[in-house]
């Protein structure tokens, strides 16, 4: 098949690191307890050699509407709802850049379209665990992933103009599917019929006006004269089912400041996080560290960013972002942990107090780390957890280690610091996976037993040693010191020679039994086809839809259906 | 509903009497279509007898019939030119295949929009022009601003039978919100943009039936180029209408010009204000406006629409056979290209390039009507050559639309435009002043003081025949 050039992949350096007074590509402004976040691509600042016509987007763009989102939790606890609209002409948002598209490795498309589907599932997590409410005003055409984006928000109002559509153009012009949840959104989300959708996602220009409402495909229909006002009519309308505190708040934000990381080659540090990367193995590892110095019981957002439990958790998703973009052929991840066990504990259980307690800020930090952790989840890479004498796996990291792929624990009697693993209730119920169910249920999946058994180690945050963890099921594996150091080197050796499409095949499957959600549907089903189809002659082969896609030559399809 | 819908009152050849499916369809929308034309239609002249001529059949003995007809009784007919025998495909990757006559699935969508697009275009003028009348320089040229607003109503009835004729529930849905929009709404506006200006002064009507309606004449000639044989051949019937409305703009622009040139030698001036004319400087800069205006509705200079178009032989270039290769695969264009700051020579895929292969013969056609009124300032002795603007210049479409540029296509800054721009594009002012002009003169064969009498009446009528009666 026809791999177009390679601007994906290693070569290309995305940074994650950006704010309102860099951003290219949108506007965040403020009104009250309303804020609107407004797309104005800007056609030259793409990431590639191709242009960002009609409010297209690329990686770039998806950074920033990410970076505003987590902004408006963490700066803005005033704002109750987002507008979510565009500044351009006609073109509310044309989904994303084709040629970009038709431009990227394999590797990138679907690095690119994991991470537009977390930034969606972000909208929708700030809705309903934040209370944070957004009103996509569609101001023109939504095609493709400008009304995926549409569908990530809560209600969609379209410019009633005879001409502004929502449209799923990607099967009859592409090829492909509305993979950025799209086709799940309008099933499990709208609950628009299911042949309506096919109907709806086949008609390329896609349906306007009053059957965009009867189809639910939108809520709310303006006409221009009254445009201005029914978006903040029904911006009004939303921020009154919002539960955060609005302009009591006001003032209250806490700046994420930038992270600062020290590279030195493959390795880099920050203050929380190290990551090292040896891609002559393809392997990485992670550290991560408790709180250094005691971390305050009371009024943590006075800490700000700087707050041990939001610093080391938003270093960590910088580190697996990097990991993700700039390291491809890494194939395993070697999770490590150390420091202060009672200062992690500590720290953890205060902010869980004051969650308890309804303070805005530490809500945020909580949803922050469960963001975090599905993103190492859904990391196309092995996640094994090492359990080493004087290591940290307590409260939430431990629930990287319920998550691994393997793990082993280093049970040296003679250490001076056993090895032992700390389950807090932090695991039981506050840090769901993307099926909805904690990492705890789903690694126990079907055996309520081992559940049960495990649950007072839980409600008193036990601790639990090497033997105790291999019996109760917390890890895979227990060495002693003259087995674990071979048995984990060729565990790994073993792992990173094997085909990375079965591994990533294999771990997608078996890391979430049980129950399946939209999300779980939209990484799960929609994704996998989509990453079939990205692959197949019919989409990027020589004569494929979407490598024609604006070219003289009409597509050819091998017509065996699979 | 009682059956409007006969041959009677809807010349046709497309067996209209026959095809239940058509008559159904039409005898919904045609009241519809009436509605709109009284509110939409010439304001104030509804009542009134106008000498129109009206196509009751496509052979040379009907195409013209004239006679004294209120508008709303106009009978708007469908009319496709005679079908080809065994006619080919002449372009695209079905290039010798036999045309179809139906919809192929796969281009439903992509024929819908490009005829939607067309067919709103129709309406849309005589919504622009609708108040024009109040104001006409003399009733010939009222008749022939109704000529023109009646036969584009025809075309959006032609467009129309195709929607109804070849895309079923759908196809009748748009061809209802082609009579729900409306020019300059702001809610309901039409497709286009340059088609919710209102048109409210004569000479910026003559500009837009020489400039604009030419832009149409060059869309219904790739259409006519179509691979779907009724799109085609409706298209080529258009045509013949299309070029009366051409035909009004030139040579009115070249009396308006006329007469500038005799109250020139008359006063010895070329300031004409003072004279009530329009001086040759001032339609310069109208043209400027409206050539660069109707050279947008071409579209952007590289275009997967037009290539994904012309590979699917739904719309070609303007007379195809007077190329060789109707494939086009592999040929190229070598197109100016915009790129920062710089302008460089790039090879574009020819297919991909087909809006500007459409635009090159509309600017060699515009050249030479421009030469034809070039031919009346050298007659009248006057030193005054009219010359097209480059295609860079006052564009709001496509690559050029990104920068400013001069006359002669120069970049130039943003400050230099702000600069300039009056000294070459209408001025409130001047647009003011080309308003005072306009009053109505209604006594037969009387013309108003801006503008020279025709050459001729209309189907050999005196001037003073009463084209309207008012
Ligand atoms: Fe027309
Ligand atoms: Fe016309």
């Amino acid at each position: 098949m026809a791999e177009h050039g390679n601007s994906g992949g290693q070569d290309l350096q995305v940074s994650f690191s950006t704010n309102p007074g860099k951003y290219k590509h949108w506007r965040l402004t403020f009104d009250g307890e309303l804020a609107t976040l407004a797309m104005d691509v800007d056609e030259e600042g793409g990431l590639g050699a191709y242009v960002l016509k009609q409010n297209s987007y690329d990686l770039g763009v998806d950074v920033e509407l990410w970076d505003a989102i987590e902004r408006l939790r963490f700066e803005h606890p005033e704002v109750k709802a987002v507008v979510v609209t565009g500044l351009k002409d006609k073109v509310f948002c044309s989904g994303a850049n084709i040629f970009m598209l038709g431009l990227s490795s394999h590797a990138f498309k679907v690095n690119f379209c994991k991470f537009t589907n977390e930034t969606r599932l972000g909208i929708e997590d700030a809705s309903s665990t934040s209370g944070l409410k957004f009103l996509a005003a569609l101001n023109g055409t939504a095609a493709g992933g400008g009304y995926e984006l549409a569908l990530a928000c809560d209600e969609i109002l379209l410019l009633d103009d005879a001409n502004s559509a929502v449209s799923f153009p990607e099967v009859p012009l592409l090829g492909v599917l509305p993979g950025t949840g799209g086709l799940t959104r309008i099933t499990d989300k709208r609950k628009v019929r299911r042949d309506l959708c096919d109907a709806f996602s086949t008609v390329a220009e896609g349906i306007k006006g009053k059957r965009a409402v009867e189809w639910r495909l939108v809520d709310h229909l303006s006409p221009k004269s009254k445009w201005a006002e029914t978006v903040k009519a029904k911006a009004l309308a939303l921020s009154t089912q919002s539960t955060r505190p609005g302009l009591a708040a006001q003032g209250q934000g806490v700046t994420l400041t930038d992270l600062d990381v020290k590279v030195d080659g493959f390795a880099f540090s920050y203050r929380y996080v190290t990551l090292v990367v040896d891609p002559k193995k393809r392997t990485a590892e992670i550290t991560l560290k408790a709180p250094v110095t005691k971390e305050p019981t009371k009024n943590s957002r006075d800490k700000g960013a700087d707050l041990w439990a939001l610093r080391c958790y938003r270093e960590l998703d910088d580190a697996i972002l990097r990991l993700r973009t700039q390291f491809l052929e890494v194939g395993l991840i070697t999770f490590r942990t150390e420091g202060r066990r009672d200062f992690l504990l500590e720290a953890e259980a205060t902010l869980l107090q004051q969650v308890n307690d309804g303070d805005w800020f530490a809500h945020e930090v909580l949803q922050h780390m469960k963001r975090v952790l599905k993103r190492v989840d859904m990391t196309a890479k092995t996640l094994l957890c090492l359990v080493e004498p004087g290591s940290c796996w307590a409260g939430s990291f431990a629930d990287l280690l319920l998550f691994a792929d393997r793990s082993y624990v280093l049970d040296d009697s003679g250490a001076d610091e056993p090895a032992t693993i700390t389950l807090t209730p932090l695991s039981d119920g506050r840090l769901p996976t993307g099926n909805g169910l904690t990492r705890l249920q789903t690694r126990f999946w079907g055996d309520d037993a081992a559940q049960a058994k495990l649950r007072p180690f839980v409600a008193e945050s036990r601790p639990i040693d090497g033997a105790q963890a291999e019996k109760l099921g917390v890890v895979t594996f227990v060495r002693d010191d003259i087995d674990y150091p071979d048995e984990v080197r060729l565990f790994v050796e073993e792992r990173t020679s094997l085909s990375p499409d079965a591994l990533t095949g294999m771990e997608q499957n078996l890391r979430w039994p049980g129950p399946e959600t939209m999300e779980t549907r939209i990484f799960g089903r929609l994704s996998a086809w989509q990453n079939w189809i990205f692959t197949r002659p019919n989409a990027t082969g020589e004569k494929g839809a979407l490598s024609l896609y604006g070219k003289p030559d009409r597509p050819t399809f091998d017509m065996r259906r699979t | 509903m009682v059956a409007t819908i006969s041959n009677d009152k809807i010349p046709n050849n497309v067996h209209l009497s026959d095809d239940k499916r058509l008559q159904r369809a039409l005898e919904q929308w045609q009241p519809n279509f009436l509605s709109w034309w009284k509110d939409m239609g010439p304001e104030g002249f509804q009542e009134k007898g106008v000498y129109l001529r009206t196509a009751v059949s496509v052979d040379t003995d009907g195409w013209a019939v004239f006679d004294h007809v209120k508008m709303p009784d106009y009978r708007w007919g469908i009319f496709l030119t005679e079908p080809e025998k065994d006619r080919r495909i002449p372009f695209g990757d079905h290039y010798g295949q036999p045309v179809w006559q139906d919809v192929p699935g796969e281009h439903r969508n992509s024929l819908r929009r490009l005829i939607v697009t067309q067919g709103d275009t129709e309406p849309a003028s005589v919504e622009q022009q609708r108040l024009l009348a109040q104001t006409a320089p003399s009733l010939y040229d009222m008749r022939n601003l109704f000529q023109v607003n009646v036969e584009e109503g025809r075309h959006l009835w032609a467009m129309v039978y195709l929607l109804h004729s070849y895309f079923g529930k759908d196809g009748r849905e748009e061809a209802d919100e082609l009579l729900q929009r409306r020019s300059g709404n702001v809610d309901k506006p039409r497709i286009l943009t340059t088609f919710n200006e209102p048109i409210s002064d004569w000479l910026s009507f003559f500009m837009f039936t020489t400039f604009t309606d030419r832009d149409g004449k060059y869309q219904l000639k790739s259409l006519a180029e179509s691979g779907f044989d009724p799109l085609s051949r409706t298209c080529k019937f258009m045509l013949t209408e299309e070029a009366h409305h051409m035909f009004v703009g030139q040579t009115s622009v070249r009396r308006v010009i006329k007469r500038a040139c005799e109250l020139m030698k008359e006063h010895s001036t070329d300031d004409l204000r003072p004279h009530g004319g329009v001086d040759l400087r001032l339609v310069q800069k109208y043209i400027n406006f409206w050539y660069t205006a109707s050279l947008d509705l071409f579209g952007n200079e590289i275009s997967s629409n037009a290539a994904a178009y012309f590979a699917a032989g739904l719309k070609g270039r303007s007379d195809e056979h007077k190329y060789d290769d109707h494939v086009a695969r592999d040929g190229t264009y070598a197109m100016d290209v915009l790129a920062g700051d710089t302008i460089h020579k790039e090879t574009i895929p020819l297919r991909n390039a087909m809006n500007e292969v459409l635009r090159d013969d509309y600017v060699r056609d515009c050249e030479s009507v421009l030469s034809k009124w070039n031919a009346e300032t050298r007659d009248q002795g006057i030193d005054f050559q009219f010359k097209l603007p480059s295609r860079r210049f006052h564009r709001k479409v496509g690559q050029w639309s990104e920068a400013k540029f001069d006359l002669a296509g120069h970049a130039i800054s943003e400050a230099e435009w702000d600069q300039q721009k009056d000294s070459w594009l209408p001025t409130e002012a001047e647009r003011a002043y080309v308003h005072s002009l306009m009053k109505q003169v209604i006594e037969p064969g009387k013309m108003a003081n801006w503008i020279a009498p025709p050459a001729r009446g209309v189907n050999d009528q005196a001037l003073e025949y009463e084209y309207v009666k008012l």
